[in-house]
């Protein structure tokens, strides 16, 4: 397919080789299953809500600030990794090392705060095993945070590649493709915030 | 080859599509929490914006930060994504509307579905 390559000079390096335009194809196609996997999880949450078995409440235990913390790191992580794909697609490696450090280091935080918050709950008596409520509860957050746990890992390793081969069709479609996950975590995260903690903190439902 | 700029959606300096994408995010999660909280509306009414605030900003990632439509698969890319979307919103609603709303409808009250713990006040059917 050389000859087919040509006249993809001109497009972002991500898409010049047919490898990078298959793969980005594909991770969206990959995406479509995901949303699907959340919403079925989503619909558990929504379908045991309120059963707590004469447990804590989510009323009891969530704490604004907290929430807060958590979406403002993740959406501001979301927003410097659209930036070292920007930075990509100006040429510059050193922007892209920087942004996707600085991503990395958010969704850190992230995960920190997440397990800190994990830990609080099983304290105060709502732990996976409580009641169905807070088992969703477990299953539905723990998933999403598992997926940010893995693309840290996997961005990390990316970085290594651009940091000993450069910008190539090959590391740049690696770098855009794990920037399609990471806004992917934090559309999850929007519902999360919306699902769980602004109608279990308003009393809604 | 790597260093040279490209003629693509995005030659210019300043990334104005994630910037104008973050601020009104940030605008949306703002508003949405005082909605939640704060604003003097009912439950329902609540509901309906804090959610449509999330799809838009669902809508706005897609968009302005992940560029679905920019590639010369942006049609298949799009349909993939409006049938996960599809799915998704049949599981949620449809769950929802099978077990929530039709639950107290069942009159075998040894449906497997009753709560553990009946006396709780906190359960709306009943």
């Amino acid at each position: 397919m050389g000859h087919n390559d040509s006249s993809y000079a001109n497009a972002p390096l991500e898409y010049q080789s047919e490898t990078g335009r298959l793969n980005i194809l594909g991770f969206w196609i990959f995406l479509g299953a995901e949303i699907v996997l959340f919403s079925t999880l989503f619909a558990t949450y929504f379908v045991l809500h309120g059963r707590t078995a004469g447990g804590v409440l989510p009323a009891e235990l969530f704490d604004m600030k907290l929430v807060l913390i958590m979406t403002f790191l993740l959406l501001v992580s979301s927003f410097t990794c659209g930036i070292a794909v920007h930075e990509m697609r100006r040429g510059s490696t050193k922007g892209v090392v920087i942004w996707t450090i600085l991503t990395l280091l958010l969704g850190a935080g992230f995960v920190g705060f997440e397990i800190y918050e994990f830990f609080h709950y099983v304290h105060e008596g709502a732990s996976i095993h409580t009641s169905a409520y807070w088992s969703a509860f477990f299953v539905l957050l723990g998933t999403h945070g598992l997926h940010v746990s893995i693309g840290i890992f996997w961005i990390t390793g990316v970085l290594f590649q651009i940091k000993k081969r450069g910008l190539t069709p090959q590391t740049a479609s690696k770098i855009f493709i794990s920037s399609l996950y990471w806004h992917f975590l934090d559309v999850v995260w929007i519902f999360i915030f919306t699902a769980v903690y602004l109608i279990g903190l308003g009393g809604l439902l | 080859m790597a260093g040279k700029t490209h003629s693509s959606a995005e030659h210019e300096h300043f990334p104005w599509k994630h910037v104008v994408g973050f601020i009104l995010s940030i605008v949306l999660t703002i508003l949405a929490f005082w909605i939640a909280i704060g604003a003097e509306i009912g439950s329902s009414a609540k509901l309906w914006i804090i959610f449509g605030f999330a799809f838009i900003q669902a809508f706005l990632q897609l968009f302005m930060f992940m560029h679905m439509t920019e590639s010369e698969n942006g049609t298949v890319q799009v349909g993939n994504t409006l049938f996960g979307l599809f799915c998704a919103i049949i599981f949620v609603i449809g769950s929802v509307w099978i077990f929530a709303a039709h639950y107290s409808h069942g009159e075998n009250s040894k449906d497997g579905y009753s709560p553990s713990a009946p006396k709780q006040s906190e359960h709306s059917e009943k």
